[in-house]
């Protein structure tokens, strides 16, 4: 049998994930799944949390190299809290999701990182930025990235709207995630998710995702 | 990543680099397909009918290769005439799927096309084959070529058992359109074929006529 190259040839070495982050009326939902495979063919943990603080209501998901990414993110925070002390006051989310990109930038012959950037700060409100691998930042109001991000291009463009309540965004990012990892052999596990408002910051742990997976595919019910 | 020095379509080859689709209803299928070919960055044709008749009632949709695809369409076709002449009475499905599913397991190494057969027979109704690489399945819906990757999603979260005709042609217009934003290899117009007992019908349907989502 042939070995079946997946994005890693395409878009360069991948983390195996599906990471997700999604705007509402009022707040950001950013998640992702919480498989770490080696090759492709070896699950190393189930449950690995992708999604990870970098200040009260900043959180940010990695895509690409995990190591790049581990790295980038711990400068990133330190960074932060130095520029959050200066201006006494929480730093901006595009402040933090800058400095990802400077260090992406700067860096980007040796980098394979990729980020998504969620949070809200009482200048904008709810914002979702993409730092892609060479340094590029873009706003956006939904984004997705990872493997497992290819297979639900289609059912994120049909079913996100503007202004969703935040129920309707958390069943939203739980589908998404929930049909990519049932398509991606990378990506699995649970989903994490986080919700960021201006009251707070909300963890959320969606195991239910069997069945989710068995309403969507409804072979599997007869 | 990798570097490449000269332009990709001096040494591509024509693919069909594409978006297709095949789905079964209660009482006949719909296929559907885009219309682009493309060779590396540079897109050849624009309008290309990738949905090809096989017999009165039954279509495949081709992908990958061009040149491969049209070929094992055009071979299947003749060999179908013989065989329903053989036989006196329309060729099944089934029989059409088999004949496709033969060429491409048996030439795997230097084909690489992939085939959806779909079509109505007196017998079984609506069917939808699968012929990847040479395995034959009947499924209740297909999908296929490089757009479809960006859609599995979607097609897994909304499909339904037992819809409409109506209803199967929307859902096939919808993933069309939604793989054809999204993939840099599917893109011009949608092409629609509906059969069942009572005939074939072909539609075109334009790239401004097309549905429109969230666009950010």
């Amino acid at each position: 049998m042939e070995k079946h190259y997946t994005d890693s040839k395409v878009k360069g070495v991948s983390t195996g994930t599906t990471i997700l982050a999604a705007i509402f009326d009022g707040g950001v939902v950013i998640g992702s799944d919480s498989r770490a495979s080696i090759g492709g063919e070896y699950v190393s943990s189930k449950t690995i949390n992708k999604v990870i603080q970098v200040h009260d209501r900043i959180f940010c998901c990695m895509a690409g190299s995990l190591a790049d990414a581990q790295a980038v993110i711990k400068s990133a925070k330190s960074h932060l809290s130095f520029h959050s002390v200066q201006m006494e006051s929480p730093p901006l989310v595009i402040a933090a999701a800058s400095v990802l990109k400077e260090l992406c930038y700067k860096n980007k012959d040796e980098l394979q990182a990729g980020f998504l950037t969620a949070g809200w700060d009482s200048k904008k409100g709810p914002q979702v930025y993409v730092v892609s691998l060479g340094g590029m930042l873009i706003s956006q109001q939904v984004t997705i990235g990872g493997s497992g991000s290819t297979y639900i291009y289609g059912y994120v463009d049909a079913k996100y709207k503007p202004n969703m309540t935040r129920e309707e965004c958390l069943q939203f990012a739980t589908n998404a995630l929930a049909l990519a990892m049932g398509r991606d052999n990378v990506s699995g596990g649970v989903a994490h998710l986080v919700v960021i408002t201006e009251k707070g910051v909300e963890l959320k742990l969606v195991c239910s995702l069997i069945e989710l997976l068995l309403i969507f595919h409804e072979e599997l019910n007869e | 990543m990798l570097g490449e020095a000269e332009p990709q379509w001096l040494s591509e080859e024509v693919k069909t680099g594409t978006t297709i689709i095949a789905i079964e209803f209660n009482g006949g299928v719909v296929l559907g397909s885009d219309s682009r070919v493309s060779a590396g960055e540079s897109v050849v044709n624009r309008v290309m009918n990738k949905l090809s008749p096989l017999h009165d009632k039954i279509y495949c949709a081709l992908s990958g290769s061009a040149a491969d695809a049209q070929t094992i369409a055009e071979m299947v076709n003749y060999q179908l005439d013989v065989h329903s002449m053989e036989i006196g009475e329309d060729p099944q499905v089934r029989s059409a799927a088999t004949l496709v599913k033969n060429i491409s397991y048996k030439y795997k190494e230097e084909l690489s096309a992939h085939l959806i057969v779909a079509g109505w027979d007196r017998r079984e109704g609506g069917q939808v084959f699968a012929t990847l690489k040479g395995l034959l399945t009947r499924q209740p819906f297909a999908v296929g070529g490089s757009g479809s990757s960006y859609v599995y999603g979607f097609v897994d979260a909304e499909y339904r058992k037992g819809m409409n005709k109506k209803e199967c042609q929307q859902f096939v217009v919808n993933t069309l359109s939604l793989a054809m934003k999204r993939d840099g290899s599917s893109g011009g117009v949608a092409y629609l074929v509906t059969i069942d007992e009572h005939g074939t019908e072909e539609k075109v349907i334009l790239g401004n006529d097309l549905p429109t989502f969230f666009d950010q």
